[in-house]
């Protein structure tokens, strides 16, 4: 079975986010950058499913500017077999069609079975670049798996819904999938798999601009809607002001 | 301005969300049809008949008589080509977010999700874990946007009186790609924290899972429901049915009482609504502080007992 994995480089949840002098997105030479999130838990969702079946590949696909290397290597390091850089110089803002569009073009002919990808990027939060890609490849979708029973024969997967709820979707082959976090404990990449990451395959491929459909703007520090009462005193005095919210401000009793 | 608002339900029962979107609609303004699908299509239009909207569309199709990804896009795509709607709304719920991207690519327009209000023309969106907004434009003719839960308010809701109509699709099988089962729930619901007036909810802040006994001494002695946010859950310390965000239950008490949550967005779309947000927490950076009432900066594990054993004499 052929999987690729969309994987994206974001900026660290810990990093400055000092808004650039353009107003339209951070300074990012301040910034740090690590794999988002959510693409940890679709690769080991991926190499699972390759373990599982028995044979089969998983090619980690990224965009950006040369930095996202980065998220590939450690990708290869857990155990990916190749990887595919759709580069760009890092300084216009890519939609998501754009990005869809341009993966799809890099994925090309090379029919791949699956697809999956974390279920939004914890920088812009889009959520929709899998099921994007999906649809351009004619693909049938899902999104927010929690579980996943994926052989030769078969593609089905419990998806999340809300409240607590769930439900089993069987798809067609071939598939793109997003994967929920939480669903698999994501491994570390052991010395091996570091030494031998070095060797495996990054494909580089240029950006292609298609029409921009939408665009970030400016970005801004959210005005605060509500006063808030700070209270940060010594434990006895913060116990007494509680006490005193709860019964005469919030009124419970 | 022609608006399109495709309408979420549960066998006939109207979402929460779906309310709020076509409040946010309204607040827009300009020609508004709601498109409602599905076999139960026809109760949740008479529902739909008391908005001041111009009318509802009802599709009830044998391939789609519950909810499929690939039949709601081949129908709100044929909607679309028929009406040519500026926009087309949704609750950013995550029925939304697993169809919106398709009709996205089908029909090569912008997807904007998860909009918390809209401002001269800008979508207005947090980003960067919601530490800061972007002001998104659109450069397209027509636009697909789901709204961030609580952004518009369902009280708003303008009544008055709107028809619907039936909206004949052409639906082929083979367009089916993927089936589903029922939905179902993995445990029986212990609690009903949507209707609780007051809450206490536990984060990781916790840090132990018998820490938790002193939350649940605490809403004791407050008669309160105890929540938790997603790491909690994961963690296996409380019931999913506990849980509030955005893949748990949506909550506005009087009292939102919370010890040790960060304030992740994913949590903090499910609470924001709450009348009285009392958070506790020792870091006082803490996301959650900034849509707190009253921020408790310090140790929950030392303040919760004192607090417990002062309610108490009092």
């Amino acid at each position: 079975m052929k999987i690729a994995v969309l994987v994206k480089q974001v900026v660290g949840s810990e990093s400055s986010l000092e808004i650039s002098s353009d107003n339209k997105w951070i300074q990012e030479s301040n910034a740090t950058f690590v794999m988002n999130p959510p693409d940890s838990y679709a690769i080991e969702e991926a190499m699972n499913i390759k373990e599982k079946i028995g044979e089969g590949e998983v090619v980690i696909v990224s965009m950006g500017d040369d930095r996202v290397q980065k998220v590939i290597r450690e990708a290869l390091s857990k155990g990916a077999d190749r990887g595919i850089h759709i580069q760009t110089d890092g300084t216009a803002y890519i939609d998501p069609l754009n990005t869809a569009k341009n993966i799809v073009s890099a994925l090309g002919d090379e029919n791949f079975d699956l697809i999956l990808s974390g279920l939004q990027s914890d920088d812009t939060g889009m959520g929709q670049t899998g099921v994007l890609v999906g649809e351009l490849l004619n693909m049938s979708t899902a999104t927010l798996a929690i579980e996943t029973d994926i052989d030769l024969e078969k593609i089905r997967v419990k998806r999340e819904l809300e409240s607590g709820w769930f439900q089993w979707v069987t798809l067609e082959s071939p598939a793109s999938i997003s994967i929920q976090s939480g669903i698999n404990q994501p491994r570390y990449p052991s010395l091996k798999g570091i030494m031998g990451a070095k060797k495996k395959e990054i494909k580089v491929i240029p950006l292609s601009l298609y029409e921009t459909k939408q665009q970030v703007e400016k970005l801004s520090i959210p005005q605060k809607s509500k006063e808030t009462e700070i209270i940060d005193t010594d434990i006895d005095s913060s116990v007494k002001r509680i006490v005193e919210i709860l019964k005469s401000e919030v009124k419970v009793f | 301005m022609k608006s399109l608002v495709i309408i979420e339900h549960k066998n006939g029962v109207l979402h929460r969300m779906s309310r709020e979107a076509i409040s946010g609609a309204q607040k827009i303004g300009g020609d508004i049809t709601a498109l409602v699908i599905g076999e139960n299509a026809e109760s949740v239009s008479s529902e739909l008949s008391n908005f001041q909207i111009e009318k509802t569309f009802i599709v009830n199709h044998e391939l789609v008589p519950s909810y499929n990804v690939d039949g709601y896009k081949e129908i709100i795509k044929q909607v679309v080509d028929s009406i040519s709607p500026n926009i087309i709304i949704t609750g950013h719920t995550y029925q939304a977010r697993d169809f919106m991207p398709r009709v996205s690519a089908a029909l090569d327009i912008p997807f904007i999700p998860d909009i918390v209000e809209l401002e001269n023309n800008f979508y207005i969106k947090q980003v960067l874990n919601s530490k800061l907004n972007a002001s998104i434009s659109s450069s397209s003719e027509r636009a697909l946007i789901s709204f961030q839960s609580a952004s518009y308010s369902e009280e708003d809701i303008i009544k008055g009186s709107s028809r619907s109509e039936s909206f004949d699709v052409d639906l082929d099988s083979s367009s089916i790609k993927s089936k589903s089962d029922d939905p179902f729930q993995e445990s029986a619901s212990e609690v009903d924290l949507e209707s609780a007036e007051l809450i206490v909810s536990v984060g990781r802040g916790i840090e132990k899972e018998e820490n938790k006994s002193i939350a649940f001494e605490l809403a004791e002695v407050l008669g309160a429901e105890v929540s938790a946010s997603r790491p909690v859950v994961d963690a296996g310390w409380l019931p999913s049915s506990r849980q509030v965000g955005s893949s748990g239950s949506t909550v506005s008490p009087k009292l939102y009482l919370s010890l040790g949550v960060s304030g992740a967005i994913q949590h903090v779309v499910g609470m924001k609504g709450s009348k009285n947000i009392l958070a506790i927490n020792k870091d006082s950076e803490a996301p959650i502080f900034e849509i707190a009432d009253y921020a408790v900066v310090g140790d929950l594990l030392e303040i919760v007992p004192k607090l417990i054993t002062a309610l108490q004499d009092s």
